[in-house]
């Protein structure tokens, strides 16, 4: 299981990188492996607001739906399109390719409550 | 299956793990002012000889010398009985929905067949394996578009089937959206101005009966227009699938979603039902569609198969997330549709709907000779509605030759001027020149 240094973490298995002013989320590697071949994925428009630790799209897999929790508030200003033809990219890359949107945050500082590569590391231990 | 009652010892022993003394004690939420503290108020058990007297004596009262012209969304029709004799092998005929696809591979391939037929006759991508029936279907449809446009108010033509609007007013309950109802005009068509007025940005669909309540084909492709220009879905709803035979499908006329129900093929009218419901509507719409659909794929030997999809939007796998809470189908009474409707084939249907409606011309010069004349100037399928003056009686009349007349149209609208003394009567393949004549005759008598 991949848990890049670079980034941080929520409970709910996002994960949040910082690019320039913005941050791109997406699905940690664990939460991937967990919900087996991704056939759908549902995302918020360009423009629409997130609000941390509420759902802001939908991962379904063969077996079971998923919603996606907001790591931080904000505005969503990029999304993955290539996504709803190919969401099984998800499951490929989930760190790179598999990105699902980008959100200007509201509170920059949002992202230092965030756990680290380690932190969530040992949660994730914690629950297998 | 075998019945397996619990024993004195089972019920001990399942009290004891849930750590209860009676199994009254697992209905102390339940207030005892609630609770029924007395037998239930039944006549002893009958043996089955008395049993069957008693039900062939109730079944005597019933008056069938000759088909109801009464259809007014459920419609007397030919049921071959090929359709009967495999409607009942043992394979199909359960208590309960089989969907394992390990030993149900005739069932869903059944259902698969069934979305087949659903598609074709509504002209839409894609099907589920049936609803409970039209009404529901039509509710689910408009819970559907609200799910798609995330608005909250839902446009219905007067003309469509009361029922459905009563069972659209239950399911909208609780939602909170608002029901708006379009009147019908002197054609017997949802009115278009009034439509335009009804329809704004708040509105998540329009519903309009095609054919409507009153027989007529309603105005589907200027009702679409008018709900498409203002980003909503239009929900198409058929009572009398044998119509779509004739009449273009609803999926080339603009709808954006097709409901109704396939009573018409394979099943009889039973009071009213039950009767599959059918649901279709376009690809992009699937993950929003209510119900389960059954797939066709390959296994890995690469034969071809069949299993439930798309199961994620239901309520065991997405809780109170789920698109719908259907629970169950109508599966036997679609696989009863689909065999029908395999037996007619396309051409048979086509024959079929032509019956249907030249039966229902005849009727209406019949009626007009008789001074009957026609109420709404729509175009009509194989139902219209004749000012007969009194309907009621009329129907009282005809019901001592053993004819049922029709559905007198004041009793569902009270208000309407036009519905005084209007009768809606249905003429199927089953009505021939005879029987037409007769009735016309003993309706001017």
């Amino acid at each position: 299981m991949e848990i890049p240094e670079d980034l941080r973490y929520t409970r709910e298995h996002e994960w949040a990188r910082r690019k320039g002013s913005a941050i791109v989320v997406g699905i940690t590697d664990f939460a991937q492996e967990q919900l087996g071949d991704v056939v759908y994925v549902e995302l918020p428009d360009v423009g629409d607001p997130v609000k941390k630790g509420e759902s802001f799209g939908v991962v379904e897999s063969t077996k079971a739906v998923s919603e996606l929790f907001a790591p931080i508030s904000g505005k969503v200003i990029e999304v993955n399109d290539p996504l709803s033809d190919a969401p099984e990219t998800i499951n490929e890359d989930p760190y790179e390719e598999g990105w699902m949107i980008t959100i200007e945050p509201s509170d920059p500082k949002d992202l230092e409550t965030l756990m680290d590569a380690a932190a969530y590391k040992a949660f994730v231990e914690e629950q297998e | 299956m075998r019945y397996h009652p619990h024993t004195p010892d089972d019920v001990r022993a399942m009290l004891d793990v849930v750590g209860a003394e009676r199994v009254d004690d697992l209905f102390r939420s339940i207030p005892q002012a609630l609770r029924l503290d007395r037998p239930l108020d039944l006549p002893p058990a009958a043996d089955e000889i008395a049993l069957f007297s008693e039900l062939r004596r109730l079944a005597a009262r019933n008056e069938t010398a000759h088909p109801p012209f009464v259809g007014a969304g459920c419609y007397p029709h030919h049921v071959p009985p090929v359709v009967d004799q495999l409607l009942l092998r043992g394979e199909f005929f359960t208590a309960y929905t089989p969907y394992q696809p390990e030993i149900s591979q005739g069932t869903l391939q059944a259902l698969f067949e069934w979305q087949t037929f659903v598609c074709l006759l509504t002209g839409m991508d894609v099907s589920n394996a049936s609803m409970y029936d039209g009404a529901t279907a039509t509710a689910e449809a408009a819970l559907m578009a609200g799910r798609i446009t995330g608005r909250d108010k839902v446009v219905v033509s007067a003309a469509l089937h009361p029922e459905y609007r009563k069972v659209l007013a239950t399911y909208l309950r609780s939602t909170g959206d608002e029901i708006v109802t379009v009147p019908f005009g002197a054609d017997g068509r949802t009115d278009l101005a009034a439509l335009q007025q009804a329809v704004d940005g708040r509105t998540a669909c329009v519903i309009l009966g095609y054919p409507n309540f009153l027989g007529v084909v309603d105005a589907l492709p200027e009702a679409a227009a008018i709900a498409r220009k203002a980003g909503a879905l239009t929900v198409s709803a058929t009572a009398e699938a044998v119509s779509l035979g004739l009449l273009q499908a609803p999926g080339a006329l603009g709808a954006d979603v097709a409901v109704g129900t396939f009573q018409s093929f394979g099943n009889p009218m039973s009071f009213g039902g039950p009767a599959p419901g059918f649901f279709a509507t376009r690809e992009k719409h699937v993950r929003q569609m209510p119900g389960r659909v059954a797939g066709a794929t390959v296994d890995k030997q690469g034969r071809r198969g069949f299993v439930l999809t798309l199961s994620t939007r239901e309520q065991h796998i997405r809780r109170e997330k789920a698109t719908s809470n259907i629970c169950t189908n109508s599966g036997l009474c679609a696989l009863a549709s689909t065999v029908h409707l395999s037996l007619l084939g396309k051409r048979g249907l086509a024959e079929l709907a032509r019956l249907n409606h030249g039966r229902a011309r005849m009727l209406r010069d019949a009626m007009e000779r008789a001074g009957c004349r026609p109420v709404f100037s729509g175009p009509f399928f194989n139902e219209q509605v004749f000012d007969v003056g009194d309907a009621e009686a009329v129907v009282a009349k005809l019901a001592k030759r053993g004819i049922v007349a029709g559905a007198p149209l004041a009793r569902w609208f009270p208000d309407a001027p036009s519905a005084k003394g209007a009768l809606l009567c249905a003429a199927t393949e089953l009505h021939g020149p005879e029987l037409i004549q007769l009735f016309a005759g003993a309706v001017r008598s």
